[in-house]
């Protein structure tokens, strides 16, 4: 039971917890609370004191922002407004908050804002659908199209389509750059005539892969009617990652260790045998690596690439908010901000799980 | 004809003046059935010799013959037991042998493989341990995969580069006789390259030393007239035993003492003295 756990646990990312379990367990106290203050307290006070830090810059910015409006208001309109001005301030008023760095508080309430947001949009969807459904079977027979719902989508929902984009674009990345890298790793001539190539394009800009996708989607598409910013972007975000899976897998084939193409050599294994039997096996941790890295830049950029695009997604809600400038936008920036970082501390562990799990290299954290 | 040939063989690696020189003029004729040795230092090219010899590499000039014909590139008739076992970590043991089996007998039923492979893992004592990984496995049972694998597939000849160099004294000394039980069964060819004298006389037939390059090149061989099965322990006291390793070891010291007192590179020292500063304090 409890070996079976902590091997669940390790596998999932969670070792941290293991002194928790071995306590639990009754084992050795002493170590396993040492473990614990060293494994989880620590990083707990860490956040804390991170959160000390921001609660009082943010106060800092906040009274700042703060005298700057009242003062404005005395030297313009006189006393007796920047006295209103200050009580409106202080009684907290949305109409009249400082326009600055959010505090913890406020960043938390925007949070479950959104979530109540969501619910109130998920529960419109759901009437709309019940409401129209009679409508739209009418319609079906008919020859027509149903009708849909077209709301505002919730911040949930824009998360969803952002993980989705970027599911697409790793998707192409992965199709496109591992056969690719594979190729190229296979023979020294391809790897010297694209090392240019690749040496070149490596470095340049998601927001140019994006004009350029653009460029080229636009016309593509000329004949249809239907969004393409959604191809768009996920193309972008697939050529702008696909670079580190290329050049890694194209590295990791090609320098695999004399040794094994020996044995390859001695056992007479065929072409196809010694690449998926012996190259591919022994090259499969640095193609790994470079599918890593992939995922985590496809994230970064599709924050980006969404923003610009105006396609759906986490980075327009960023983008519309920014533009929107409400009372509360700010605090849903920063919320933004903390769930888009915590998707992609999922996203690569998940990736090295799978990386483990497929990994010979098992005893080895990379 | 002898069963391998050797004849006249160079090998240089690099050109123009990149170029090292690494095996020159070598002749060796191996009989079938012969257990032969080569013992050399580290560094004196023994495992470039055995790679001409699997077809791992080729001649820069001269011919290597196998069974009369010109050895073209590596062959399922010359099994390799490398110097660092070259598993694939990847795979089991019993997937390592297996890999090997199946190229070996393309045609043969699924049942036959799978006889084979257990068998030839029984053989070297590793059958608890068929679903491991190299990297669970000592150095002595890595090594002795090898030998199931290279075995397996049923070759002529076994051609073994330092196999046991990186054991300790013990496991190598068990590997030893199972080798050279395994050769014993079937008498096949086998050559071993090794830098222990006393593992060439305990094994081979013949011994025959290479000169450390570069351009290294065989030296005269040693015949070891000790009957089979020898016995380790009574071999330290066998006459024939002592006088051949005194032979061969006396050679490899006065080639080790040629080696460094034929070091051709005069430094030309500079004639300075030192500055005498005595008076200025």
């Amino acid at each position: 039971m409890k070996d079976s756990l902590l091997r669940a646990f390790r596998f999932l990312g969670l070792g941290f917890l293991e002194p928790v379990v071995r306590l639990a367990a009754g084992e050795d106290t002493q170590k396993n609370v040492t473990q614990i203050v060293k494994k989880i307290l620590a990083p707990i006070a860490s956040m804390i004191l991170f959160l000390g830090i921001w609660y009082t810059g943010s106060k800092s910015l906040y009274n700042t922002e703060a005298n700057y409006a009242i003062e404005k208001t005395r030297s313009e309109r006189g006393e007796a407004e920047a006295e209103k001005t200050r009580e409106c301030i202080e009684s907290g008023d949305l109409s009249c908050q400082p326009n600055t760095l959010p505090s913890p508080k406020q960043v938390w309430n925007s949070f479950q804002l959104l979530l109540e947001d969501h619910k109130q949009i998920s529960a419109n969807k759901e009437a709309f659908v019940v409401k129209t459904s009679a409508l739209n079977m009418k319609r079906l027979e008919q020859g027509k199209d149903p009708i849909v719902y077209t709301g505002r989508p919730s911040f949930v929902d824009q998360i969803k389509t952002s993980i989705k984009t970027v599911f697409a674009g790793f998707l192409l990345a992965f199709l496109f750059a591992t056969p690719i890298g594979i190729i190229i790793g296979l023979s020294e001539t391809l790897r010297n005539s694209f090392n240019w190539l690749i040496q070149i394009l490596k470095p340049v800009s998601p927001v140019v892969w994006l004009l350029l996708v653009f460029m080229i989607v636009k016309t593509l598409t000329k004949d249809s009617t239907g969004d393409t910013s959604y191809i768009i972007s996920f193309i972008s975000v697939g050529l702008c990652s696909m670079w580190a899976t290329l050049v890694n897998t194209a590295v990791g084939v090609s320098s695999v260790d004399k040794d094994y193409i020996n044995v390859a050599k001695v056992l007479k294994l065929g072409t196809f045998q010694k690449i998926f039997k012996v190259i591919l096996p022994a090259a499969l941790p640095l193609i790994f690596t470079g599918l890593r890295i992939t995922l985590s830049v496809a994230w970064m950029v599709l924050i980006a690439i969404e923003l610009l695009a105006q396609s759906p997604g986490l980075g327009s809600f960023v983008w519309e908010e920014f533009q929107n400038g409400a009372n509360d936008s700010n605090s849903k920036i920063i919320v933004a901000m903390f769930i888009i970082g915590f998707i992609g501390f999922l996203l690569d562990q998940i990736m090295l799980t799978i990386q483990k799990l497929i990994s010979f290299d098992k005893g080895s954290d990379v | 004809m002898a069963y391998l040939e050797l004849n006249n063989i160079t090998k240089n690696f690099g050109t123009g003046s990149d170029m090292t020189e690494v095996l020159d003029d070598i002749n060796l004729h191996i009989e079938e059935g012969e257990f032969v040795a080569i013992v050399g230092f580290t560094g004196s090219g023994k495992t470039t010799l055995v790679n001409l010899i699997n077809g791992l590499e080729t001649p820069t000039s001269g011919e290597v013959l196998f069974k009369g014909k010109p050895v073209e590139g590596t062959s399922h008739e010359r099994g390799v037991i490398f110097q660092n076992y070259s598993l694939l970590p990847w795979l089991t043991v019993y997937q390592n042998v297996e890999m090997a089996v199946r190229e070996a007998f393309p045609n043969e039923s699924k049942d036959f493989l799978d006889k084979r492979i257990k068998e030839y893992i029984a053989m070297v004592n590793l059958s608890p341990a068929i679903s491991k990984r190299p990297k669970e496995l000592s150095g002595g049972m890595r090594q002795r995969v090898s030998v199931a694998r290279a075995l397996a597939m049923d070759p002529e000849m076994i051609i073994m580069d330092e196999p046991l160099g990186a054991l300790d004294a013990l496991t190598r000394g068990n590997l030893q006789d199972e080798i050279l039980n395994i050769w014993n069964k079937n008498k096949r060819t086998a050559l071993l390259i090794t830098n222990d004298v006393d593992e060439g006389i305990y094994m081979a037939d013949r011994i025959i030393p290479l000169k450390p390059g570069p351009k290294a090149t065989l030296g005269p061989e040693f015949k070891i007239n000790i009957d089979r099965p020898r016995d380790k322990t009574l071999l330290n006291d066998n006459p024939e035993y002592k006088k051949t390793r005194n032979a061969i070891i006396e050679y490899l010291m006065d080639i080790g003492n040629e080696r460094s007192s034929n070091s051709t590179i005069q430094y030309e020292l500079p004639d300075l003295q030192p500055r005498d500063l005595r008076w200025r304090a």
